[in-house]
């Protein structure tokens, strides 16, 4: 277990060292390392989690050196493993190293080939430092290089100006959260005296009283920069435009990494919300609401890594609506499963992508389950997942515990439950038109190559996961498995649930089957069965189309609001008002620069009748004074 | 012999002092120049001569001798100076020396 600090330290020493010999070895050896230190670092975690599975203990920390003490603020470089952050490691390092394997081969003819990995790892490592760190300073530093190395990634291909701008767009918006987590931590501090999470989580409760005002405002600011990281409403507009930066990046960003930072931090800091019942029914309402949107506009894109962001979000507002009824453990099992479907989606997507010479659009691909298979079964198992299809998917176990514990847990209500099922049935829309616009039909792309091994491995091992990761968790009708919620008990604590509702949760189920095959059914009908239906429909609600296709018009909103005012007022003191002050001074300093430049003509004889005046001057001036 | 009154010794040494002062001002030749700072130093040491013959002191006559040491050394260091200054500018013309303007 001593070597859970090599864990982080391994991506980041890959990223020194491409850095430092990137642009001398061959193309050959760039994966070797950018790929091998994070298939490293998965090993070391293989060893320090069954070390710590075996030990027994409840957690593990390890402080590396003293980083500041400030005013009775001594804040370590600490390392702490828990079962929260075993799963969080694992997922990271597991799944992130498949995604540098497809890396390496999707990514081979790309001139920055060195610098993908180097960000790549950077990206890694820091999401490792988040998840790992024992206090919230060292979490926030990890919080921090995982947003600038979205903002690298996205905008990786930088000579087209949209990925500049949609690198600076997540940037920005996950900002406007990062502040309020900011502004929270200081409270944080200012009124329990500590950063440290196992100190947090034990004087919380002895300082502030329950749905206190402190609290509440804190649970606030902690939920501000979780729906900033997470993409979740009202910021989530930066991710469907992070689609610009390449294929393997979006995965890692939605599976791995970045988004589910927010779900991370609102359960590691699950004291604060429980202490603040208003602001945990506010992340239950985030997400249900996130994930109705998100959903809704899913549907109507016809990008095909569009749709998969949007399905993101509104996925992340599940593990929001569980974080917000209080089912911790559903929400990090749901991120588990989503982290590997979703993988697995957006790298066969990538591949998809790839193969058709960068086309995005579903409705020009068409027939690709037969001139692509091996991608389409992958792809097929990874969206059924995604929709939940019952009993056979991994997706199925978690997404359900969530919808039965919006309704059945004491947080849970029927308002919240009802949007989670609307959910269910718009994500099996959207997933199966998906599948059906871009692998079914008649072929309209024919693919030029094949995909590798090193790019379909991943799929597969992913595919493997998407089904199986699931069976160890089931519900109480089936089987009742419930090995994960016992590994997390130590760190979170058992959803309790309604008691009246305890006998119906097979209703439950067989409703949200009900609902995923409806959505599947309809996606089928309309473009498989009777594509004629579709047209009617289409105009029937043409002005609803419009406004879901962009994401509910919510950029326009933020465009028209925010950012036009500020450019319109940058605009105006584009000369800077502020500067003139010192822009003043730099010009009276130059004007006396160039006066006394202009006495050193070089010519002696000037010099010496300066000698001679300046002393008949003295001269003059001291016998003045003197008589 | 009737003694020369003090005040002929210091105009002299004024006279002396303004002529040489006023050709380092306006010669361009760069000998010309180290002369005329030979003069002004020798006008110092006529003004110490004749202080010290006043006074009836010999401090004069020693300050006259340490301003013609210094007057040997001068000279050597500066006509060190011309020989280079000529050597690389091929003219003795001390505003050619002006690679130093501002």
């Amino acid at each position: 277990m001593e070597l859970l600090w090599l864990i982080p330290v391994l991506p980041y020493l890959g990223a020194f060292l491409l850095i430092l010999v990137g642009s001398m070895i061959s193309r050959k050896q760039v994966p070797l390392i950018g790929a091998g230190s994070i298939g490293l670092s998965a090993l070391v975690m293989a060893v320090v989690g069954i070390d710590f599975l075996s030990s027994g203990q409840p957690y593990f920390q390890q402080t590396l050196w003293r980083w500041m003490n400030v005013g009775g603020l001594d804040v370590g470089i600490t390392l702490s493993l828990d079962a929260l952050s075993l799963v969080f490691i694992f997922v990271i390092t597991f799944v992130g190293f498949l995604i540098h394997i497809y890396s390496s081969e999707f990514m081979r003819d790309d001139e920055g080939y060195p610098r993908f990995f180097i960000f790549m790892n950077l990206f890694v490592g820091s999401m490792l430092m988040l998840v790992l760190a024992g206090n919230l300073v060292v979490m926030y530093l990890g919080w921090e290089g995982v947003g600038l190395c979205s903002y690298l990634l996205i905008g990786f291909w930088y000579r087209e100006e949209k990925n500049g701008y949609a690198a600076r767009k997540a940037f920005i918006i996950t900002r406007v959260g990062d502040t309020a987590l900011a502004i929270g931590l200081f409270m944080l501090f200012q009124n329990l005296g500590t950063l440290d999470f196992r100190e947090i989580s034990t004087r919380a409760p002895e300082v502030f009283t329950l749905g206190s005002e402190t609290v509440v405002i804190i649970a606030f600011l902690l939920l501000g920069g979780a729906v900033g990281k997470s993409a979740q409403l009202p910021l989530q507009t930066w991710l469907p435009d992070a689609m610009a930066g390449p294929s393997p990046v979006s995965a890692l960003i939605h599976a791995a990494t970045m988004v589910t930072a927010g779900v991370y931090i609102i359960a590691r800091t699950h004291v604060i919300f429980e202490l603040a019942p208003s602001a945990q029914l506010a992340v239950a309402t985030v997400g249900a609401l996130t994930l109705l949107l998100a959903g809704c506009s899913a549907m109507m894109q016809y990008d095909l890594k569009r749709i998969l962001a949007y399905s993101t979000i509104s996925q992340i507002g599940y593990m929001f609506l569980a974080l917000g009824v209080g089912a911790w453990s559903a929400a990090i099992f749901h991120f588990m499963i989503h982290a590997f479907f979703k993988a697995l989606l957006f790298l066969a997507a990538g591949t998809v992508i790839a193969l058709l010479h960068h086309e995005h659009d579903i409705f020009r691909m068409g027939g690709l389950r037969r001139s692509m298979p091996a991608v389409y079964w992958t792809f097929l198992i990874g969206a059924a997942s995604l929709a939940a299809i019952p009993l056979v998917t991994a997706g199925f176990y978690s997404k359900d515990q969530i919808l039965w514990l919006a309704l059945a847990g004491e947080k849970g209500n029927g308002w919240l439950f009802t949007a989670a099922l609307m959910g269910a049935f718009v994500t099996a829309i959207y997933t199966f038109r998906m599948v059906f616009v871009a692998f079914w039909g008649e072929e309209k792309t024919h693919p030029t190559h094949h995909a590798g091994t090193a790019m379909i491995l991943p799929l597969v091992v992913l595919a493997v996961l998407s089904t199986f990761a699931g069976f160890i968790e089931l519900p109480h009708t089936l089987g009742h498995v419930q090995l994960f919620t016992d590994f997390l008990k130590p760190v979170l604590p058992e959803v309790s649930l309604n008691q009246s509702l305890v006998h119906e949760e097979w209703i439950v189920q067989i409703g949200a089957a009900l609902f995923t095959f409806g959505g599947i059914y309809i996606a089928y009908l309309f473009y498989i069965q009777q594509p004629h239906l579709l047209p009617p429909v289409k105009t029937y609600f043409s002005g609803l189309r419009k406004y879901w296709l962009a994401g509910w018009g919510f950029d326009a909103v933020y465009n028209a609001l925010l950012v036009r005012p500020f450019v319109g007022i940058a605009t105006i003191n584009k000369n800077d008002v502020a500067d003139r002050l010192s822009d003043g001074m730099v010009a009276i300093t130059n004007y006396f620069h160039r006066l006394f430049s202009w006495t050193q003509s070089g010519i002696m004889r000037w010099y010496m009748m300066g000698i001679v005046i300046g002393t008949i001057m003295v001269v003059t001036i001291s016998m003045l004074i003197n008589a | 012999m009737k003694p020369i009154p003090v005040e002929a010794g210091l105009i002299l040494a004024g006279i002396l002092f303004m002529l040489g002062l006023i050709s380092v001002l306006i010669r361009r030749n760069i000998i010309f120049m180290l002369i005329s700072v030979e003069i002004m130093l020798n006008a110092a040491g006529l003004a110490f001569i004749t202080a010290g013959a006043r006074w009836v002191q010999a401090d004069g006559q020693v300050m006259f001798i340490f301003i013609l040491t210094m007057a040997a050394a001068e000279v050597s260091v500066g006509l060190a100076l011309i020989l280079q200054i000529y050597h690389q500018l091929k003219t003795l013309d001390s505003d050619a020396a002006n690679k130093m303007r501002g």
